[in-house]
């Protein structure tokens, strides 16, 4: 009985990676993350470091239009600061009396200006692929939830969605130069998989496939199917932070990943201050109901 | 019930009322001076915290919908605008969308605690079934509401859901033109979709102040499954009762809170973080949690289960079964006072109905398990293994042992030991 | 109480009862009446209903291409044949099928294979159109949601999917103009 149970837990826990083995979705390595736990706060200086970065790099492609500049002072910039910033940009409004549209310069009020005017227009620039809006993109790529089981341990320990930006961080250092490297790669996955009893019957028969990058594509590890549509977008020393952090392609892709938490969950740090002290609250009120009730019921026989 | 005499009521302004309009006279009949037997346990505080659900989950929508925009091209926006300008927004919008999980999490397990100690059997069946329809109704709010964000979840689990409809021979398809007020899911789904989302949880009050109308009349039930034999085996609902409730509803407010602060969206698809997009399908749709169990039933009915074989024979195409086997699922539940052949109620006293009973609780996890995952490979041959003893259970086990089975002796009444005790 | 339901002076009670029973069944009727304007709201709108037609200028789409155009909010597949592919889709012996259909059944011109991509399972939309993704086992279409596989005349092989892709109401204006609908 006892075997059988250890058994079917084996093969259970065998289904699970088996089928990462069998190559779609490959699970990111945890990193570690400021804003995790219960009293998790974001990392300002690195959320700010990322901002730069998003508004070197990504913002090219990516919109972030259900950020407004005014959120920025939530990062610790000035009013005067967020107002400079938002100066830079430009966006439309009118009409005016003639009735026509016209540009002007972006307040703290207004949301990120987008980079392409829509979705057809931003597929036309990017050889079809759609560069997906960020806002939320930190909560739309998380893992494990979905599936009850699943990462319930992580999810307990306060990590919320923090497993969409370790996919964001792996996605970004995951490239491989060419398909030599890739299919080095994939192989090593491939024999690993092997050696601990991973590939199905189909998989053993079919053989190691070798990948073939589509044209105009690039090798990602941590993309579903692995042909990604963005180029490597950032490298060591891609940009010259402000404050002299050395800009290491992990250390840019930490920023990038927490100010995207950032953008996607900005009333975390309010929530989880909020959270303590609601849970203590309840946790004394739970106290005097119980001795409430314990009085009460002392004389009620059993 | 055994209620005392007519209450007097020292606040004149009450009296006047009173005399009038007889409210306070009910109130006190019905929920002061009302006698409960004393045995109850915990599981007897579940109808107490679902009516705590509904409440919060009415006052939540109700702010909630004064910020939302029913619009395809705006509803998206607009809950993101509550969750991140609204003053506490996100706090209203995360309380009631785990509210929808916490409400089904304390409904089954209400619904456990009937199964268990048989709260379905005479003269409790009218109760138990209006318990059926709350269920289904709650279903349906949910699955409406769940449409509601507009994300790429809501949109294709909408999709998949009144595709069902399809399955119906001939009027099938008109139906689900009906339902969409188009040809696919689109605006005029989303619009219907929160006008019935709001109306639902008041016709679910009305249902519930039924249900519980009907539970006053025999009175609860305990885990004895045996009438009170007097005051001796009572106590008042308030202040005895309310006291021990109040106790579940703060634990169940705290699991509830961990929820909202620290895994607001653990329940939840993060693929539903995307907006709605009509020609990209998500690579794998599953339904919110609670929805798992019948999903699963509903996948079952392929051209190789032999459930099927009987209805393939009469005509019916696989879809059509799944449907009918997902629907026929929660019918046979209604049915159960007269499935059980039983005269004892509790399964204390059961002792092999009983753990048949806790299988059927496993089976039902199992299809949950199954109804998550995608439809291929062993998943498949599980869950129809799983579906088959869904109905087996329901259908055969449970009138059989009923005849069968030779319960333990019941005790002479709730407050003395069992007489044939050693 | 008094009981007033019973007729007070002597009336006779056949013309009461002919009367009584003439007012509910022409309430009822007007009832019904009043449903039928409150189910039929729900119905699809006279805007909704005048999108029901789009036409297509097929001209551009290459041989082995595909292109997805959007028809009462569904996406309608058309793909511009090559000829291996037609020739598989007319080689397979009807007993194979689920649902079966000759190739000839489903188009009009061999080259174009017009048909509603929408799975006849679900609901979800099938993989195939572009380049690298997915065709299934048949070359043809695959349905991510629950693994159908249609051919290259997107009949239904394998999965659980009990129909063919539809094939919508369509005529050919010209030479390479389609109006679907």
């Amino acid at each position: 009985m006892r075997k059988s149970v250890f058994a079917l837990a084996a093969a259970l826990m065998m289904g699970a990676t088996g089928a990462q083995a069998a190559g779609d979705k490959i699970v990111p390595a945890e990193q570690e993350w400021s804003w995790t736990g219960y009293f998790g706060k974001f990392d300002k200086a690195s959320a700010q470091r990322g901002l730069q970065v998003y508004q070197e790099v990504c913002s090219t492609c990516h919109g972030l239009k259900r950020v407004a500049y005014r959120n920025l002072m939530d990062l610790g910039y000035t009013e005067d600061q967020v107002k400079a910033f938002a100066a830079e940009y430009e966006v439309m409004d009118g009409p005016d009396d003639e009735g026509e549209m016209f540009f002007r310069a972006a307040i703290p009020a207004d949301k990120f200006v987008s980079p392409f005017a829509n979705d057809n227009a931003a597929r036309a620039s990017n050889g079809g692929a759609l560069p997906p809006d960020l806002s939320l993109i930190v909560k739309a790529r998380a893992t494990g939830y979905g599936s009850i089981p699943l990462n319930f341990a992580k999810w307990m320990q306060g990590n919320g969605t923090a497993s969409g930006a370790d996919y964001i961080y792996a996605l970004l250092t995951g490239y491989e130069e060419d398909d030599e490297t890739a299919n080095a790669w994939l192989k090593e996955r491939w024999d690993h998989a092997e050696e601990t009893g991973h590939l199905t019957k189909h998989q053993l028969e079919e053989g190691f496939k070798e990948h073939v990058t589509a044209e105009g594509k690039y090798f990602n590890r941590y993309f579903p199917g692995h042909n990604i549509g963005m180029a490597p977008p950032i490298d060591d020393d891609y940009v010259e932070y402000e404050d002299g952090t050395e800009a290491t392609k992990e250390q840019i892709a930490r920023d990038i990943a927490t100010f995207l938490a950032w953008a996607s969950e900005p009333e975390l740090e309010q929530r989880k201050e909020m959270g303590w002290k609601v849970i203590l609250f309840l946790v004394f009120l739970l106290g005097l109901t119980i001795a409430a009730k314990r009085r009460l019921w002392k004389n009620v026989k059993k | 019930m055994m209620s005392g005499p007519a209450p007097e009521f020292k606040n004149p302004v009450v009296r006047w009322i009173d005399v009038r309009l007889p409210v306070f006279s009910y109130l006190h009949h019905e929920y002061r001076a009302f006698p409960v037997p004393k045995n109850l346990n915990y599981f007897w505080s579940f109808g107490g915290m679902a009516t705590m659900c509904l409440i919060v989950m009415i006052v939540t929508g109700i702010v909630l919908s004064m910020q939302y925009t029913p619009h395809v091209d705006y509803a998206f926006d607009s809950v993101e605008r509550i969750m991140r300008d609204v003053n506490y927004g996100w706090l209203l919008r995360y309380i009631h969308m785990n509210g929808a999980s916490m409400f089904f999490i304390v409904v089954y397990i209400h619904i456990f605690r009937g199964l268990y100690y048989g709260s379905y059997k005479a003269p409790r069946e009218i109760l138990w079934i209006l318990g059926v329809v709350i269920l289904l109704l709650m279903m349906g709010t949910a699955f409406m509401g769940y449409v509601l964000p507009w994300g790429q979840m809501s949109f294709w689990g909408a999709t998949v859901i009144t595709n069902l409809f399809s399955a119906l021979p001939i009027v099938g398809d008109p139906i689900v033109t009906l339902l969409w007020g188009g040809f696919s899911v689109d605006n005029p789904t989303l619009n219907r979709f929160f006008s019935l989302h709001y109306l639902l949880p008041f016709v679910i009050f009305g249902v519930v102040i039924l249900h519980i109308i009907a539970m006053h009349i025999a009175g609860s039930n305990n885990p004895k499954g045996i009438d009170p034999k007097g005051p001796q085996d009572t106590v008042m609902f308030y202040p005895y009762m309310t006291a021990k409730d109040t106790i579940a509803l703060v634990a169940f407010i705290l699991f509830w809170a961990f929820f909202v602060f620290y895994a607001p969206n653990y329940m939840g698809h993060p693929d539903n973080y995307i907006p709605a997009e009509p020609l990209v399908t998500p690579a794998h749709i599953v339904p919110e949690w609670y929805f798992l169990p019948y999903y699963a039933i509903l996948r079952a009915f392929t051209p190789d289960f032999p459930l099927y074989w009987p209805m393939a024979w009469i005509g019916i195409d696989a879809k059509l079964a799944g449907v009918l086997g997902m629907f026929g699922s929660l019918i046979l539940v209604a049915l159960l006072p007269w499935l059980d052949t039983s005269k004892v109620k509790s399964c204390k006293y059961r002792p092999v109905y009983k753990w048949f009973m806790l299988l059927f609780v496993a089976d039902v996890i199992v299809l949950g398990y199954c109804g998550g995952k995608p439809a291929e490979g062993w998943y498949v041959a599980l869950s129809q293994v799983a579906t088959f003893w869904y109905f087996f259970h329901l259908l055969v086990l449970t009138p059989v042992i009923g005849w069968f089975e030779r319960p333990k002796p019941l005790p002479a009444s709730i407050s003395e030991p069992v007489m044939a005790a050693k | 109480m008094a009981d007033v339901s019973q007729p007070a002076n002597g009336e006779e009670p056949n013309r009461r009862d002919f009367l009584n029973i003439a007012v509910g069944a022409t309430g009822a009727v007007g009832g019904a009446f009043f449903a039928w304007p409150l189910i039929d709201s729900m119905n699809p709108a006279a805007d909704t209903l005048a999108l029901a037609s789009t036409e297509v200028d097929l001209s551009a789409v290459e041989e082995g291409q595909s292109i997805v155009v959007k028809w009462r909010g569904k996406p309608v597949f058309i793909r511009h044949r090559t000829a291996e592919e037609i020739e598989a889709a007319q080689a397979v012996n009807l007993d194979d099928l689920v649902d079966p259909q000759t190739d000839g059944d489903r188009v009009q011109k061999d080259e174009w294979l017009i048909m509603v991509g929408v799975c006849t399972h679900l609901g979800c939309i099938p993989l195939g159109n572009k380049d690298g993704e997915p065709k299934g086992d048949f070359g043809g279409w695959f349905c991510p949601c629950h693994g159908s596989h249609y051919d290259t005349s997107g009949r239904i092989r394998k999965g659980p999917a009990p129909k063919n892709l539809g094939v919508p109401e369509y005529a050919f204006i010209d030479e390479s103009v389609v109006k679907i609908g």
